[in-house]
């Protein structure tokens, strides 16, 4: 099937070329990095992750949006979602794959990776998330696939691949929740250390990542002319409203909680993001962007005559998946840091070394995307004609 | 012919004799050519028979005074970085409020708010970075030691999110640069690696106390066995009101301040 990859118009190939680009100045940049050592990010004693730690928090949770398609398809039959439901588990593939590439490209020692596996550690939170993620990737590879090719020949999914999709639902909870863990399971680190992180991620992941998938989507009819249905991404829409409508219930459940209750150390960290503590403020803007954008999101989405329009549709979409990229891959990570244990304020900005290194993993992980969806749309179409 | 053999047989016995006096000396320290005192290692560990811990007295702390820092970073070859990103410490000083954050910060005396107040790892019975490490990188050893393996380290920086006292250091380059006076006594560490104070496990098992607390002229510091109700540490506790960083984490540090 992977064939199919191989064959394709002028612009498709000008969209790998320079997905391909990305990567190779990402491979630059990131051997830097293995050279000198991560003195050339923007981390520090005091802000000891930073942007690669947040894009994997964030990815992880578009990996477990499929569910949103997965679900109500194979559980609930509902055939609207036929034409998605390998899109998702596509883009879950994907997103897990760059989730993983982030904490690789995070470790000092990555040459010592394997030392997770060889020490197993189950107090640890991070040999869970290597257990779920890991699993998570070939369950939806497998089944993906799996399904794809009985399409292409016409025949019916073998019978053991119908149990991998129905594991991969739970398993889908399973990595945001544990990914949660890895930060809610910390004394010390007051933005972190609340029962409701969980909850938040899987709601900010159901919001952004189902508003991804409807762009995705569109892209796909646009370069493509493979549509998966008006009635899907409306129905995925409503799925992405409540997911965002959640995700911003729970935040004002943290800010009421903080500053309601006066905790100093519940309050410091979202007064840092949102107000700014002790004369700094360098997120106030973007938090409060996030904010707006992605309420005025939801409202766009609320509003009937508003969400029938394709373009409105598409802004509402960006706006949800921009807010809650912000929200994660920025003020999650930076301000649980802020302020330090010995109540420092250490500003972090990542390096022109560190972006290049997060665009060659996102552009990785878009070839890898396109590759996937360029045979599905293949098997798909043919199948159509 | 005949004498060739009997040399190489002499010879051969000879070395035998040899290997098996070194393995003997080896296995049955009476045995042994060179005396080395083990303290610690006198009885066979126990998990928990001892717990390692320090006092310090912040009253007799002179506030300009850096000699167990110097000390300490010099016996453990800690780099010295100028940029604080880069930093690397295993003990240092900070004000009152930043090393207590959450005790009473209402009218303090102004001679408090203006010591200085010595930090390193707390070493604590319940520790939240051994529990976050993947590798078993950071351990706990059978003499509350909380200790690092270099060698196993993954680097991922998971303790230092989990430390709530900000006691762990990453290198985030080669520290052997950074290194203008090296010490023979520890072992420089690499690029890549978290590191921290080991309670100077090094210096323990020659039966030599902390270099911090030797290199202090005004008897700050206290070291002993918390296990042991007759310990220096354990009357001094008992004498005295003592305080602790963030007690309400449940972490249970080691290292307690007289303020």
């Amino acid at each position: 099937m992977i064939e199919k990859a191989l064959k394709g118009n002028r612009s498709y190939w000008i969209w790998i070329a320079s997905l391909v680009s990305l990567i190779v100045a990402g491979l630059s940049a990131y051997s830097q990095q293995r050279w000198f050592g991560l003195t050339v990010t923007g981390m520090g004693r005091d802000a000891s992750w930073g942007l690669y730690i947040a894009q994997f928090t964030f990815l992880v949770g578009v990996a477990a949006s499929a569910v949103m398609v997965v679900l109500p398809y194979y559980l609930h039959h509902r055939k609207e979602f036929g034409k998605t439901v390998i899109i998702g588990e596509f883009m879950a593939v994907s997103a897990t794959m760059m989730s993983m590439l982030f904490i690789m490209a995070d470790l000092g020692r990555p040459d010592r990776l394997l030392n997770i596996m060889l020490y197993p550690s189950p107090h640890s939170m991070v040999f869970w998330d290597m257990l779920a993620l890991s699993g998570y990737l070939f369950l939806n590879i497998i089944s993906g696939w799996a399904i794809l090719g009985a399409e292409r020949k016409g025949v019916p999914a073998a019978s053991w691949v119908k149990p991998l999709v129905y594991i991969s639902i739970p398993w889908a909870f399973s990595i945001h929740t544990v990914t949660a863990f890895l930060y809610a399971g910390l004394p010390g680190r007051h933005l972190w250390l609340t029962a409701v992180l969980a909850p938040r991620f899987l709601a900010s992941a159901f919001a952004a990542g189902t508003a991804l998938l409807i762009l995705v989507s569109l892209i796909l009819k646009r370069t493509t002319g493979y549509d998966s249905g008006k009635e899907a991404r409306e129905k995925l829409a409503v799925l992405a409203t409540y997911g965002g409508i959640a995700n911003f219930f729970l935040l004002g459940m943290e800010l009421f909680t903080a500053f309601y209750s006066n905790v100093p150390a519940h309050k410091e960290s979202l007064q840092y993001l949102y107000f700014g503590l002790d004369g700094h403020a360098p997120l106030v803007p973007l938090m409060w962007f996030s904010l707006i954008i992605g309420l005025g999101a939801l409202v766009i989405l609320l509003v009937p005559a508003l969400k029938k329009s394709t373009t409105w549709l598409i802004a509402a979409c960006i706006a949800l998946v921009l807010s809650i990229w912000i929200d994660k891959g920025v003020g999650l990570v930076i301000g649980g840091f802020v302020p330090s244990p010995q109540m420092e304020i250490f500003e972090y900005m990542p390096t022109s070394v560190e972006v290049f290194v997060a665009l060659g993993i996102w552009s990785l992980g878009l070839l890898i995307l396109t590759i996937l969806l360029k045979v599905a749309v293949a098997v798909k179409m043919e199948q159509e004609r | 012919m005949m004498n060739q053999q009997r040399r190489e047989f002499i010879k051969k016995t000879a070395f035998g004799v040899l290997a098996g006096l070194g393995a003997a000396s080896g296995l049955v320290p009476a045995f042994s050519l060179e005396k080395t005192v083990l303290p610690v290692w006198d009885e066979n560990p126990v998990a928990g028979k001892i717990r390692w811990g320090m006092l310090i007295d912040t009253r007799k702390c002179k506030k300009d005074c850096q000699l167990c820092v110097s000390a300490c970073h010099h016996e453990h070859n800690v780099p010295h970085f100028t940029t604080r990103k880069d930093e690397i410490k295993w003990i240092w000083k900070n004000s009152y409020k930043n090393v207590f954050p959450t005790a009473t910060d209402q009218f303090v005396t102004s001679e408090v708010l203006n010591r200085s107040f010595l930090v390193l790892c707390n070493h604590c019975a319940d520790a939240p970075c051994t529990r976050a490490c993947p590798t078993e990188a950071t351990f706990k050893r059978w003499d509350g030691i909380v200790a690092m393996d270099y060698h196993r380290c993954i680097g991922c920086r998971f303790c230092m999110a989990a430390c709530p006292y900000g006691s762990r250091s990453f290198n985030w380059q080669d520290p052997r640069t950074a290194i203008h006076d090296p010490s023979l006594a520890y072992p420089t560490r690499e690029q890549g690696v978290v590191e921290k104070c080991n309670f100077c496990s090094d210096r323990l098992i020659k039966g030599l106390q902390p270099a911090c607390l030797e290199a202090c002229p005004e008897q700050v510091l206290t070291f002993g066995d918390l296990n042991d109700p007759q310990s220096d540490i354990r009357m001094l506790l008992e004498t005295n009101v003592t305080m602790q960083r963030k007690p309400e984490l449940g972490t249970k540090p080691s290292v307690f301040y007289i303020i």
